[in-house]
C-alpha cells in the first residue's frame, strides 16, 4: 500500500512539532546492525541492518586488463540490485530511488574519496590489475537503502582480502585462504542522505518518510572532508537549509562512524 | 560398500551437514525463511495472496504459485553476473513445481502468490535449500497447505550413495564419477520433485528413494521447529 | 490457556472431534492446513490463523485507501487480495458526476464497511455512524490475524488503551488502525501501547502485561 495523504499530513503536523512516528530526533539514525562475513564465497561481505531496512554486499575480485587511461590502476564497480523479495512495490516497477541511481551514487562516494587505494592494485603494468566488484542487494525496505548500502559497501570493503594470483599461470587461486587485505585509506568514507519534508530537515527516513521526501541531498563524507553530494527530487532547497545540511552532515558522521567502528578494524 | 566409505570432510553416508532454519527473517514479506545445509544458504519470502500482475496471466479457475531462484553474484568462487540465468529459471520452474502439490490455493481465482528465492552462499544443494527455506516461508506466510515439503540431494559417488552433497563432492571425479540426486517429499511421503545428472543402476536408484525419504522426515522436523521457535521469538 | 502451535500437515487430534476452519479429516485424524493456533470447544477443532493477508468477511469494519476512481465510485485498496469498491451510491451525500475527486482522492483513506462479497471483487459502504473520510491523527498497520487481541474480549483492551491514552481508535479489521487525540504525545502512546499488544498477541497473560505497561508509563 503506498502511503496514504493523510499519513504524509500527519508526518508534516508531527514533524513541525519536531516529533517522528518511531519518537526519534530528526538528526536521529535507527539502531544499527551489522554482520560481517556472512558469505564465505566472497572476497568480503557484510549485512547491515538500520531499522528494519536491510541491505548484504559482496565484494568479489578478478584479475583484468586496466583502462588504457590509467594502467596502473585497479578498477571498481558497483552494481545494485533492488530485489522483488525485499518489498511489495518493486515489482510493479522502479521505486523513487531506483537501483541504477543508488549504486551510481554508492560508486561515487567510494570513488571520490579514494577510500580504496586503486593504485595498489596492479599486478602489471599495463596488462593486469585487480577489478573489485562491490554488488548490492536489498533484502528488505523501510527506507533509507541509499544509506545501508553505503555502509555495507564501506564495512564490506575494509574486511576484504586479496586472493592468492599465479602469474606464471594467470590463474586466481580462489580455493587458498586470501591474506592481504585490500588497501584502503583510515579515512572512511559514508554517505547520508537528507530529506527535506515541509520544511524539516530529516535523515534516516523509513519508508512512510520517505514517500513524502521533497527534496533530499546525499552527501558522501569522512568527515574532515567532503568528496561527493547529489541533490535529488524535485523541491528547492534554501541556501539556509544546505549549509544546514553541510553541518549536521559532520556530527551524523561522526555519530554512524562511531557506532561502526569496531566493524572496520 | 564393505569398506568405510570416506567423505571428504569426514561425514557418515547418511549424515547431512548442520541444518540452519529460521522464520521471519523479512519484515516486508507476508511470510519469509532461511534455511542452510552448512555452507548452503538460501532465503525466502512469500508476498500474497494478491492480484495477479499482468492481468493476461491470471487464471479464473484457481490461484497461481510463481517462484523466482537466484544465486546472488558473490555466493560462488567464480562471480556470477546479476540477474535471471538459463539455470536459474529452471530451477525456478522445477521449484514450482515441487511445491504445487501442496498449497490448496483453489479459493484464490485470480491470485498469486509469488515465493522469491535467493541464495546467499553456496556449497551444492542449493535448489534444495530454496525448496526448503520456501515451504516455511509459504506456511509462515498463511499460505493453507497440504504439509510442508522438504528437499535434500542423494549423490553417487564412485558406487557409494551419501547424503547431502556438498561442491567437493558435487566435483568428485573418482571412479564412476558423482552423480546428483536432488529429491524432494511432501510429508505424507510423496516425490514431488526429482532430477537426476550421471549414471545409476535401477537397483540403487530405489535405494536412493529411500535414503532421500529417511533425510527429508528429518528435515520436516527442523522446519516444524523453525515455524513454532518464531512464536517464541516475540515473546 | 496456552494454545497449542500447529503447522500444515500436523494432526491435531484423533477419534471422534470434527474438522473445523483450516484442518480436514484424513482417516481418524483431524489434520491442520494452516500455520496457526488450535483451537477446540465442543468437540469442533479449529486452527486460529497467526498469519497471513487479511481475509474479508461480510460486516467487517476495514480502513482502506483510494487507489482509483472510476465514474460511478471508488476503488479501495483495503489489504485484501481481492478489489472493494465503493459505489456512488453508498455515500451518505448526493455526488456530482466527475466530482468523485471532490469527495475522496486517490490516496485519501477512510473507514467503510463490507457489505457484499463476491468472487472477484467486495462491496463497501460509508453509510453509517463512525464511516467516511479520515481528515485527522495518525494510522498504524498491524497484521491483521492481531486485530481480535487489539480489541480484546466484547472491546476491552482498545478500551483500555483509549482511556489510558485519551484518544479515539477505530480498529480496521483488515489490521489498520486509526488514532485519533488531542496532542501528538498522546497519539505516539496510544501507538506505542497498541504495538505492545501486538508484539505479544499470541502471548498468555496479556492483560496482566497491558496493566504493568500502563502502570509504567
Amino acid at each position: 500500500m503506498e502511503t496514504s495523504n493523510l499519513t504524509g499530513k500527519t508526518i508534516q503536523k508531527y514533524l513541525n512539532e519536531g516529533k517522528r512516528f518511531d519518537e526519534r530526533k530528526l538528526e536521529e539514525f535507527r539502531d544499527i546492525e551489522v554482520e560481517v562475513g556472512v558469505s564465505k564465497n566472497a572476497e568480503g561481505s557484510a549485512r547491515v541492518k538500520i531499522g528494519k531496512t536491510e541491505v548484504i554486499v559482496g565484494i568479489k575480485l578478478d584479475v583484468t586488463t586496466p583502462y588504457p587511461d590509467s594502467p596502473t590502476d585497479g578498477n571498481l564497480m558497483v552494481t545494485t540490485e533492488l530485489l522483488p523479495l525485499s518489498s511489495p512495490r518493486f515489482e510493479l516497477g522502479p521505486p523513487k530511488i531506483d537501483s541504477i541511481e543508488l549504486g551510481r551514487i554508492t560508486d561515487r562516494m567510494i570513488r571520490e574519496s579514494k577510500f580504496i587505494q586503486l593504485d595498489k592494485l596492479c599486478i602489471k603494468a599495463g596488462e593486469k590489475v585487480w577489478n573489485i566488484f562491490i554488488d548490492i542487494y536489498s533484502l528488505n525496505d523501510d527506507g533509507n537503502l541509499l544509506d545501508a548500502a553505503g555502509i555495507g559497501a564501506v564495512i564490506a570493503l575494509k574486511n576484504t582480502k586479496i586472493p592468492k594470483y599465479d602469474a606464471e599461470n594467470e590463474k586466481v587461486l580462489r580455493d587458498e585462504t586470501p591474506e592481504t587485505p585490500l588497501p584502503t585509506s583510515n579515512d572512511i568514507p559514508l554517505s547520508f542522505t537528507f530529506h527535506k519534508i515541509g520544511d524539516s530537515i530529516i535523515v534516516d527516513p523509513t519508508r512512510e518518510e520517505e514517500d513524502f521526501s521533497e527534496s533530499r541531498l546525499t552527501i558522501g563524507t569522512s568527515g574532515k572532508y567532503i568528496s561527493s553530494m547529489q541533490k535529488g527530487d524535485e523541491k528547492e532547497l534554501t541556501p539556509e537549509e544546505f549549509k544546514h545540511i553541510v553541518d549536521l552532515s559532520t556530527q551524523v558522521w561522526k555519530d554512524i562512524s562511531k557506532k561502526i567502528e569496531k566493524y572496520l578494524k | 560398500m564393505t569398506k568405510e566409505f570416506k567423505r571428504p570432510d569426514g561425514r557418515k553416508i547418511e549424515e547431512m551437514r548442520p541444518i540452519r532454519a529460521e522464520v521471519g527473517i523479512i519484515p516486508n514479506a507476508d511470510g519469509s525463511a532461511m534455511f542452510a545445509f552448512g555452507e548452503t544458504i538460501a532465503i525466502a519470502a512469500v508476498y500474497g495472496p494478491k492480484k495477479m500482475h499482468p492481468q493476461h496471466m491470471q487464471n479464473p479457475e484457481k490461484g497461481t504459485l510463481r517462484c523466482t531462484y537466484n544465486m546472488m553474484s558473490f555466493s560462488v568462487k567464480d562471480r556470477i553476473r546479476p540477474g535471471p540465468s538459463r539455470r536459474s529459471m529452471e530451477i525456478s520452474k522445477i521449484t514450482e513445481w515441487a511445491l504445487s502439490p501442496i498449497v490448496l490455493i483453489d479459493d484464490y481465482a485470480n491470485n498469486v502468490i509469488d515465493v522469491h528465492i535467493q541464495i546467499l552462499q553456496a556449497n551444492a544443494s542449493t535448489r534444495c535449500a530454496g525448496i526448503n527455506a520456501a515451504a516455511m516461508a509459504l506456511a509462515h506466510a498463511g499460505i493453507p497447505m497440504k504439509g510442508l515439503a522438504s528437499s535434500v540431494s542423494i549423490g553417487k559417488l564412485d558406487t557409494q550413495l551419501v547424503v547431502d552433497l556438498n561442491k567437493d563432492e558435487e566435483d568428485w571425479e573418482e571412479g564412476e564419477g558423482a552423480t546428483d540426486m536432488p529429491i524432494t517429499f511432501t510429508d505424507d511421503g510423496k516425490i514431488t520433485h526429482f532430477q537426476l545428472d550421471g549414471k545409476i543402476t535401477p537397483e540403487q536408484l530405489k535405494e536412493v528413494v529411500d535414503l532421500g525419504k529417511k533425510a527429508c522426515v528429518q528435515i520436516n522436523e527442523i522446519q516444524k521447529k523453525a515455524l513454532k521457535d518464531a512464536l517464541k521469538k516475540e515473546e | 490457556m496456552d494454545r497449542k502451535i500447529v503447522i500444515p500437515g500436523e494432526i491435531i487430534a484423533s477419534g471422534d472431534s470434527l474438522p473445523g476452519e483450516w484442518t480436514e479429516k484424513r482417516g481418524s485424524d483431524i489434520v491442520a492446513l494452516r500455520y496457526g493456533l488450535v483451537d477446540e470447544s465442543n468437540r469442533l477443532v479449529k486452527i486460529i490463523p497467526l498469519s497471513g493477508v487479511y481475509q474479508p468477511r461480510m460486516g467487517n469494519v476495514v480502513i482502506g485507501k483510494v487507489r482509483d476512481i472510476t465514474f460511478n465510485g471508488w476503488l479501495i485498496d483495503i489489504g485484501a487480495a481481492e478489489d472493494a469498491f465503493l459505489s456512488v451510491a453508498e455515500v451518505p451525500r448526493y455526488v456530482n458526476k466527475g466530482g468523485l475527486d471532490e469527495v475522496m482522492d486517490i490516496g485519501d483513506m477512510m473507514v467503510a464497511k463490507i457489505i457484499g462479497t463476491h468472487k472477484r471483487s467486495l462491496d463497501l459502504t460509508v453509510k453509517a455512524r463512525g464511516l467516511g473520510k479520515i481528515e485527522d491523527g495518525m494510522i498504524i498497520s498491524v497484521n491483521s490475524n492481531k486485530v481480535p487481541r487489539v480489541i480484546g474480549k466484547e472491546g476491552s483492551m482498545v478500551k483500555l488503551i483509549k482511556d489510558e491514552s485519551k484518544c479515539n481508535i477505530t480498529v480496521g479489521q483488515n489490521g489498520l488502525i486509526w488514532i485519533k487525540g488531542d496532542s501528538v504525545e498522546d497519539e505516539l502512546f496510544s501507538k506505542k501501547a497498541i504495538l505492545f499488544v501486538t508484539e505479544k498477541a499470541f502471548v498468555s497473560g496479556l492483560t496482566e502485561e497491558i496493566k504493568k505497561f500502563f502502570i509504567k508509563k
